[in-house]
C-alpha cells in the first residue's frame, strides 16, 4: 500500500468538486463518461463522427471556411483565429505538417494536461482534420518531456486509432492519408514558442527564429506548418460535429465558444473549469472556486497565465467577462486562461521574485537582453525580498526591465519584466516599505526584524 | 569492467531509437526520443553513448552533447534511483512548495539538488509541471503526484527510502 494510490481510471489532474450547473461539458466530458480514453467508448459519445463529416461531406477549403466562420480563436495565448491560421498555407505541392503544441509550460495553466490525460482521441481527431483541410499527411504533438503519462496516454490512443483504420492509409475509406507522431520535449519552456517548437521538432537546441519567414510558409524542415495549441484542436472535431451555430451559441461577440479555465491559487477549490468564454472573474473564483481560501479576502489576480500583468481585486476587474476583449479593457490579457488568485496575506515581492525567477531558469539564452537582463531583475529582486534592497532599486528594475521587452527575439522576453511592471503599479507602497523597513508589509513576514530578514 | 563497457548502449536501446528515427522525415529529429531512451538506460546521459547516437542519427557528436545540455530533463551526471522534484513556480509556491522542500533537506539531511549517500534519492525543484490547481505537487522520476500536503510528503519519502519501483507509476 502506497502513500496515495493513483490508478489508470482516475481524472488526472484531479478536478475540481463542483461545476456550473448551466453548462454542459463539451471537452471535459470524460468527467462524466467513465473511460473516454479508449476508443470504443469515445466513438459511442460521438468520437469520429467530426472527422467523417470532414472527409465525406467537405473538401479541405470547405473545413477551413467552416473553421473561419466558427470564430475558433487559439487557445495559447494569443487567441489568433484559427480557420485564419489554416487559410495562410499555400497551395502547393510537396510535404506540409501539422505540430500541436502541447508543450504546456506557463505557469497557471494546466488545461492541456487534462485534456491529453483523459481525452486523447479528442485531440488526436482535432489534428487528422485540421492535416485534411490543409493538404498534410504528418501531424506531430509535440508534449512536454513531463507529461511522461500523457505521452504514453496518447501513443496508446495512436495504436487504437491506427488499428482502426482512423490513421495510417484510406482513412475512413477514403483517399486520405495520415500519420500522427507523439513527439516528447525534454522540458524547456521556451519550447512552447511557435518557431522554438519547430527547431526541437529538427532535433536542434529550442532556440526561437526569426520572423518572417512565419511557419505557414516556412515551417518545419522548411515547410508549411500549422502549429496549433493542444486545447485549440481539441475543439475542431465538435465544432465538424455540431455545426458552427451550435458553437456560436456559446461565448461573446469575439470570442466564440467555450474554453477550459485554470484556477489555482488561494482559492477554496482550485481546478480546471470548462465555461463559455466571457464568464466574469467573480463566477470563477466565488461561485465556483469557493472564494478566498482561509476566509481572507482577495488581493490581486494574474488572469491569463503568468505572463499576463496583474489585476487588482476591484469590482470592476471582477466582473470583467473573460474573453480576450474584455480582459484587455483592463490593461492585461487573456493570455492562456491561467487564473492565479493571491490572497490578502501574500507579500507581492516574494510573489514577483518567484515569477521573475521562472523567466530566468527558462530564458533560452540566445538573446542577451533576455539572458542577462532576467538574471539582473531576479538578483535585485532577490535582494529586495531578502532586506538588503536600495534605494533606486524600483527605478533601476524598471530600466533593467525596458531593456529587455521589445529587445528579443520572442515574446518570453517580453513577458520576463511584466510581473513587476504591473505589480508596481499597483503595490508600489509594499515595495518601497520592503527597501525601507527590510520586511514584508503583510503576511507572516511583517514580523521579521531586519536582522532576521535576510535569513529565509 | 571498464568505464567504456559500462556506458555502451544495449541493444535494446539501440532498437529502440532505430524504430525512432523510423517516424521522422529527418533522422535528426529523433534526437530528444533517442536521449530518452539512453537515459532509461543509464539513468543519465554518459559521454560516451552520444557518438553511437550521433552515428546512429546522422549527427555530429557536438550536436549531441549541445541538446544534451540545453534541455533540463537530462541529467548530465548520475542522479539518485528516486529523484523527487518539488514545482516551486508560482502556484505551487503560493501553497506551500518551499515548506516542503525545506523539509525534505531536513529529512534527507541534503540540500536541494543534492543525493543521499546510498543514491536512492535525489531532492530536486522543478519549474512549473502544469498542475496548478492541485499545488503543491511533487514528482517522483517523471510521475506526478498531486494535492501533496508535509504529512504525505515525509511518508513519501520514507517509503522511497527502500522503495524498488517508482509506486506513483500509473500506466
Amino acid at each position: 500500500m502506497s502513500v496515495v494510490n493513483y490508478n489508470q481510471d482516475m481524472v488526472f489532474p484531479p478536478p475540481p468538486p463542483t461545476k456550473d450547473p448551466n453548462f454542459q461539458h463539451v471537452l471535459l466530458k470524460h468527467r462524466e463518461v467513465p473511460n473516454l480514453y479508449n476508443l470504443d467508448v469515445y466513438r459511442q459519445n460521438g468520437g469520429y463522427e467530426g472527422l467523417g463529416k470532414a472527409l465525406k461531406e467537405y473538401q479541405p477549403d470547405q473545413v477551413i471556411d467552416l473553421m473561419k466562420q466558427s470564430g475558433l480563436r487559439g487557445r495559447g495565448g494569443a487567441g489568433f483565429p484559427a480557420g485564419m491560421k489554416w487559410s495562410f498555407i499555400p497551395k502547393v505541392a510537396g510535404p506540409k505538417y501539422v505540430c500541436c503544441n502541447a508543450d504546456e509550460s506557463e505557469p497557471g495553466t494546466f488545461s492541456n494536461h487534462e485534456l491529453i490525460e483523459n481525452n486523447p482521441h479528442q485531440l488526436i481527431e482535432g489534428i487528422l482534420i485540421t492535416c485534411y483541410a490543409i493538404g498534410s499527411e504528418l501531424g506531430f504533438i509535440y508534449i512536454r518531456g513531463e507529461f511522461a503519462r500523457g505521452a504514453r496516454v496518447l501513443e496508446r490512443a495512436v495504436e487504437e486509432a491506427r488499428a482502426a483504420g482512423l490513421i495510417g492509409k484510406n482513412i475512413m475509406g477514403t483517399n486520405f492519408n495520415c500519420e500522427i507522431v507523439v513527439h516528447r520535449g525534454a522540458g524547456a519552456y521556451i519550447c512552447g514558442e511557435e518557431s522554438a517548437l519547430l527547431e526541437s521538432l529538427e532535433g536542434k537546441r529550442g532556440f526561437p527564429r526569426l520572423r518572417p519567414p512565419f511557419p505557414a510558409v516556412a515551417g518545419l524542415y522548411a515547410r508549411p506548418t500549422v502549429i496549433n495549441n493542444s486545447e485549440t484542436l481539441s475543439n475542431v472535431p465538435h465544432i465538424l460535429r455540431n455545426g458552427i451555430e451550435w458553437y456560436g451559441s456559446f461565448g461573446t461577440e469575439k470570442t466564440k465558444g467555450f474554453r477550459v479555465y485554470c484556477l489555482s491559487g488561494h482559492v477554496e477549490r482550485p481546478g480546471n473549469y470548462e465555461l463559455p468564454c466571457g464568464t466574469t472573474f467573480r463566477k470563477l473564483i466565488y461561485e465556483l472556486g469557493g472564494g478566498i481560501w482561509k476566509n481572507r479576502s482577495l488581493k490581486c489576480l494574474i488572469p491569463g497565465g503568468s505572463s499576463t500583468p496583474i489585476l487588482a481585486a476591484t469590482d470592476e476587474v471582477l466582473d470583467t467577462p473573460m474573453d480576450f476583449e474584455g480582459i484587455a479593457a483592463r490593461g492585461s490579457m487573456q493570455g492562456s486562461a491561467g487564473v492565479i488568485v493571491f490572497d490578502d496575506q501574500t507579500c507581492i515581492v516574494g510573489a514577483v521574485l518567484r515569477l521573475v525567477e521562472f523567466y530566468k531558469e527558462e530564458s533560452c539564452g540566445k538573446c542577451t537582453p533576455c539572458r542577462e537582463g532576467t538574471n539582473w531583475l531576479v538578483q535585485i529582486l532577490h535582494r529586495i525580498e531578502h532586506g538588503e534592497g536600495r534605494p533606486g532599486d524600483l527605478d533601476l528594475l524598471t530600466d533593467v526591465g525596458g531593456n529587455i521587452a521589445g529587445k528579443s527575439f520572442c515574446l518570453l522576453g517580453d513577458s520576463a519584466p511584466v510581473p513587476y511592471n504591473s505589480a508596481l503599479k499597483l503595490f508600489r507602497e509594499e515595495f518601497e516599505y520592503h527597501i525601507r523597513e527590510g520586511r514584508c508589509m503583510v503576511g507572516p513576514g511583517a514580523f521579521r526584524t531586519k536582522e532576521l530578514a535576510g535569513a529565509h | 569492467m571498464t568505464e567504456q563497457e559500462v556506458y555502451k548502449l544495449s541493444e535494446a536501446s539501440r532498437q529502440k531509437i532505430v524504430f525512432l528515427r523510423g517516424r521522422y522525415p529527418s533522422a535528426k529529429s529523433a534526437i530528444l526520443p533517442a536521449l530518452h531512451v539512453v537515459q532509461e538506460q543509464f539513468g543519465f546521459i554518459p559521454t560516451e553513448p552520444m557518438a553511437e547516437v550521433a552515428e546512429m542519427l546522422d549527427m555530429l557528436a557536438g550536436d549531441v552533447e549541445q541538446v544534451v545540455t540545453f534541455y533540463r530533463m537530462y541529467n548530465q551526471r548520475q542522479v539518485g534511483k528516486f529523484v523527487v522534484k518539488v514545482c516551486d513556480s508560482i502556484s505551487c509556491y503560493i501553497r506551500g512548495s518551499d515548506d516542503l522542500i525545506a523539509q525534505g533537506e531536513k529529512k534527507l539531511g541534503l540540500k536541494c539538488g543534492g543525493t543521499t549517500s546510498d543514491g536512492q534519492l535525489t531532492l530536486a525543484k522543478i519549474e512549473c509541471l502544469a498542475a496548478c490547481g492541485s499545488a503543491p505537487v511533487v514528482q517522483v522520476n517523471d510521475e506526478f503526484i498531486y494535492n501533496v500536503t508535509p504529512e504525505q510528503f515525509d511518508a513519501i519519502l520514507e517509503e522511497l527510502k527502500t522503495a524498488k519501483e517508482n509506486p506513483y507509476f500509473v500506466p
